[in-house]
């Protein structure tokens, strides 16, 4: 009997700290400002041209609990989360002394100089700030301080950084919406830190920030739920309805906001898109249900709870065959402890959801562009397949800020499927039946209340009916029916967005993943590159599978199938579809509320192989 | 013998002009399907109303929806208004399928019909917000007390006391479809017995000319698992104890107002331009005062009698449709140009986020 040596595993260390390469974390407590002083930071690095990435890690809370926001600077582009911290501002007593734990030996610690703190480490360097003083200095009305007291770490950060005030004073501007009077207060708070950093603060050769040109130019910063709401509204979008639910909100009050200046008819001055808060996430689906029975583009969005709620929908619109469109924006579930983190925990339940013999599509986008671009084509899918379309984002690509292509404008006539009108059925004699496949693609011909025709009206239920939508409990009926299900489904599959494919010449090692793990898996590429270890990978944009998917395992010796669940969900949709190919696909599965880093997959990655030679 | 006299009677009935309506179609052509509830059910009745009411308002079938949830009453849309668009959704939620469809064609009628369980048990959420949001619906409830398609079970609507074969006895009391309809401020309220046809159809056609939502509230027997005389939704307690409000009549705008001699009586203007005509026979009530309406409601659940007629009405609220000020053209009918914004439109907002 051999006993397999386990070495440790090769390590590789992110990168040491540089300039314009480096990562901040931010300890606050929820509810205080912080938002406003960490999304201006975030944008004056921005508009400096430096490659940036903001990751908001909030409690389930409204005021109090620690949350922290992980800026992470990267001047060859890599905008995954990084997972050391060079320097921690520290501005939440309650964590104060983990927090200083987490800066790395040579790192800095900006700290509150109130906080009850131990300056015991000799590896890091503390500047204590003066916040109070300082606060107090500047005279600000009362109910203001707790906010701006916020500002005073931009402020020092912009001392030991070397951050363009001008850009934070942009910044400031475009955060209150150009009202000159707000920001002019937090500038003046930002100043006033300034001025004390500059005689306290020690610049370090490392941690500097410098204009750069490359890679912001042409480009926006913005979150994933604005843009897929922003693709929904130019995507023809007729009804939102919606319940709130954490982190999908922030997409339906995108819509709400931006309606009145998109979708407002210049002729009449009249809404041409409707919002409503339904009272739960059943009734929110189901207008959706019923409005895209009618014909009009309806969607809904909410996260893994809701979606449990929406099945017997989900059931309903599969076998009425109703166009509709769910985004998923998903986190951990249910309700009570983890809320707010990030997971990609609802891929299998949207892919299944239902009562037996249901399979959807399900769009995954990985970055604010695509989630602006599925905003139409969901609609596109749903009403050209006339099925239940699911677009699956998840908290970090929805709710926080991306470096994105602006979103192109497309004038492209919208594909609303197969619909017969009043002229149709006068040509074809009223003659047609709801359920028959007459193109051989699965997918019937359907005519919407109101059409004018005597011979236009059907009678929709959801199981039970044979070609001409008559009640049927026939088994040669149903079976029918399923066979003809699954040529639609073979007919989505040739029409769903394909993986987007990057090869690489002798490798022989596959990866494959989707949505937002995208920047972790490109930064892990390139650092197991440089170790000699070049990666295929195949980025999943749809469910269901093309054959595409088929050839780049075959093309492969291993695949490892990478995403941010722990039950490997994608992995095992992927051994179900291509059983002789199961053994191939190796399942890197990990959940813990935050979005992958490429030191996770580096590691996971380097470790199997090491694994599997031994 | 008797074949002939068949014969006779079809050729008699050829022979005969067939009587059509404003826009030219028999009555037949308002049918739908065979029913399949079973033989004497209330359910049936309301259905023929339905059809009576749409044909004698000329009603363009292709312009009305049909909506319903699940259980016996769900299935009745099959069995009218064979022209119109049916959907039998899912259990206690047709209320939001039938949001979607009138936000989707707000020019559309539409017609959803529920049951007591569908209504006021699994539905009762539904049911509410969409009365509170004045969907401009025309909501049908077939009250029975009972379920009947998954075999004699009691509903929320049943009768405190009620004895049921394989239930045994309902302890406890009931929700009150039109008191739970005029607490979430319904803007027409009304209770009817399936066994009082003209009562009913009257009613149908003053709903159909409301402009928001219109809760009918019918009392509608089980003769399988509910027909008792103790039950509250029995024909025989109906018969013995129905008090009609007033005597009613709907007068389209299509049809100058020439009515009997109506002593007391009130004249309702409805949205549409119809109006409704009632002969009051209780004096007290006023159907544009709420709390007059509680009142009654009250009394008759206090007298366990079955007080009908139209108990509360208000021209006045706005529409949900209204509210959100859509365009005139339903969404469903607008070009893609109308459904997108425009190239500088979202330039405008790409600005800012540049």
């Amino acid at each position: 009997m051999s006993v397999a040596v386990r070495e440790a595993p090769v390590v590789v260390p992110d990168a040491p700290a540089a300039v314009n390469d480096f990562a901040i974390n931010v300890a606050t407590a929820n509810g205080s400002g912080s938002q406003t002083s960490n999304g201006v930071l975030l944008r004056a690095l921005f508009k400096m041209g430096i490659p940036i990435n903001g990751k908001n890690l909030f409690p389930s809370n409204i005021q109090g609990l620690p949350t922290w926001y992980i800026i992470r600077l990267s001047k060859d582009g890599f905008l995954a989360r990084r997972e050391m911290t060079d320097i921690q501002v520290c501005m939440n007593g309650r964590t104060v002394a983990e927090d200083m734990e987490r800066a790395v030996p040579g790192g800095i610690v900006i700290y509150d100089d109130s906080l009850p703190v131990a300056n015991s480490r000799k590896d890091v360097t503390y500047y204590g700030m003066p916040v109070k003083d300082l606060v107090k200095e500047a005279g600000l009305p009362h109910a203001l301080r707790d906010y701006v007291a916020n500002m005073v770490y931009v402020g020092v950060l912009a001392e030991l950084l070397g951050i363009e005030p001008e850009e934070i004073e942009a910044a400031l501007l475009h955060h209150f919406e150009g009202k000159e009077k707000a920001a002019g207060l937090n500038m003046q708070m930002v100043e006033r830190a300034m001025d004390w950093a500059s005689g306290h603060v020690v610049q370090h050769e490392g941690y500097r920030v410098e204009r750069m040109t490359g890679f912001n130019e042409g480009k926006i910063l913005v979150d994933g739920n604005t843009a897929g709401a922003l693709g929904a509204l130019a995507g023809g979008l007729s009804l939102a309805s919606w319940y709130p639910i954490t982190p999908s909100s922030s997409l339906a009050e995108s819509i709400e906001k931006y309606a009145p200046a998109l979708r407002t008819d210049p002729d009449t001055d009249k809404a041409t898109v409707a919002v409503i808060q339904a009272e739960d996430e059943l009734a929110a689906i189901g207008m959706v249900v019923g409005a895209g029975w009618t014909g009009a583009r309806a969607m809904t969005c909410t996260s893994g709870p809701g979606i449990s709620l929406m099945s017997e929908f989900a059931g309903l619109a599969y076998f009425a065959e109703v166009p509709a469109v769910i985004w998923d924006i998903q986190r951990m579930g249910p309700s009570t402890g983890l809320p707010t983190r990030t997971s990609q925990g609802d891929i299998l339940a949207s892919y299944y959801l239902g009562h037996g013999d249901t399979r959807h599509v399900v769009l995954f986008p990985a970055n604010p562009a695509e989630c602006f671009e599925f905003g139409r084509i969901a609609f596109d899918l749903a009403e050209e397949l006339q099925t239940l379309v699911f677009v699956l984002s998840d908290l970090d690509l929805g709710m926080n800020m991306h470096i994105s292509e602006p979103f192109e404008y497309s004038d492209a006539p919208f594909k609303r499927g197969k619909v017969l009108s009043a002229e149709d059925l006068e040509e074809r004699q009223g003659s047609w039946a709801r359920y028959m496949d007459v193109d051989g693609d699965g997918v019937a011909y359907r005519t919407l209340p109101g059409t004018r025709h005597n011979m236009a009206a059907y009678f929709t239920r959801g199981t039970g009916h044979n070609e001409y939508g008559y009640y049927s409990e026939r088994p040669d009926d149903w079976e029918q029916n399923l066979e003809r299900l699954k040529r639609k489904f073979e007919t989505a599959r040739r029409m769903a967005p394909g993986p987007v494919l990057d090869e690489v010449d002798g490798a022989d090692v596959g990866i494959i993943s989707l949505g937002s793990n995208h920047d972790g898996v490109e930064e892990a590429r390139a650092r197991l590159a440089a170790t000699g270890l070049p990666t295929n990978y195949l980025r999943l944009r749809a469910l269901p599978i093309d054959d595409s998917v088929r050839s780049f395992i075959d093309r492969n010796a291993t695949v490892f199938v990478i995403e941010a669940n722990s039950d490997g969900q994608l992995h095992s949709i992927l051994t179900t579809e291509e059983p002789a190919q199961a053994l191939k696909l190796v399942s890197m599965a990990k959940c813990d509320g935050l979005p992958l880093s490429a030191r996770y997959i580096v590691e996971q990655i380097q470790q199997a192989l090491e694994e599997e030679l031994i | 013998m008797s074949t002939r006299t068949r014969a006779d009677a079809a050729a008699r009935r050829a022979a005969r002009p067939a009587k059509t309506n404003r826009i030219g179609l028999e009555k037949t052509s308002y049918r739908g399907r065979p029913s399949t509830l079973c033989k004497g059910c209330g359910h049936d009745s309301v259905s023929q109303r339905i059809v009576n009411a749409a044909w004698e308002m000329g009603l363009d079938q292709t312009q009305v929806v049909k909506l319903s949830g699940i259980g016996c009453s769900s299935k009745t849309p099959a069995y009218y208004l064979g022209w119109s668009h049916g959907f039998n959704s899912l259990h206690g939620r047709m209320p939001s399928v039938a949001t979607g469809a009138i936000i989707a064609n707000a020019s559309l009628e539409v017609i959803g019909v529920s049951g007591d369980g569908d209504t006021a048990s699994i539905g009762i959420g539904q049911f509410k917000h969409a009365v509170r949001r004045n969907l401009p619906l025309i909501y049908i409830v077939e009250n029975n007390g009972v379920y009947g398609l998954t075999k004699g079970q009691f509903s929320a609507t049943a009768d405190e006391g009620q004895f049921l074969k394989y239930q045994g006895v309902n302890d406890l009391p009931p929700l009150d479809i039109c008191m739970e309809a005029l607490t979430a401020n319904a803007t027409f309220v009304a209770r009817s017995f399936a066994g009082d046809p003209k009562q009913l159809e009257a009613l149908l056609k003053a709903a159909i000319n409301h402009r928001g939502i219109a809760v009918l509230d019918i009392i509608s027997p089980c003769v399988t698992f509910n027909n008792h005389d103790t039950s509250t939704k029995s024909y025989g307690f109906g018969r013995a104890n129905e008090i009609r409000l007033h005597d009613l009549n709907f007068v389209p705008e299509f049809e100058e107002i020439e009515i009997e001699d109506y002593e007391d009586e009130l004249e309702v203007e409805l949205h549409d331009g119809g109006s409704i005509v009632l002969k009051k026979i209780d004096p007290d009530h006023d159907p544009k005062d709420r709390a007059a309406a509680y009142n009654v409601i009250q009394r008759s659940l206090d007298e366990q009698k079955l007080i009908t007629g139209l108990l509360y009405i208000n021209e006045a609220e706005p529409t949900l449709t209204e509210l959100l000020n859509l365009t005139d053209t339903p969404l469903t009918q607008l070009p893609d140009e109308k459904l997108r914004p425009s190239r500088e439109a979202l330039e405008g907002v790409m600005a800012t986020l540049a």
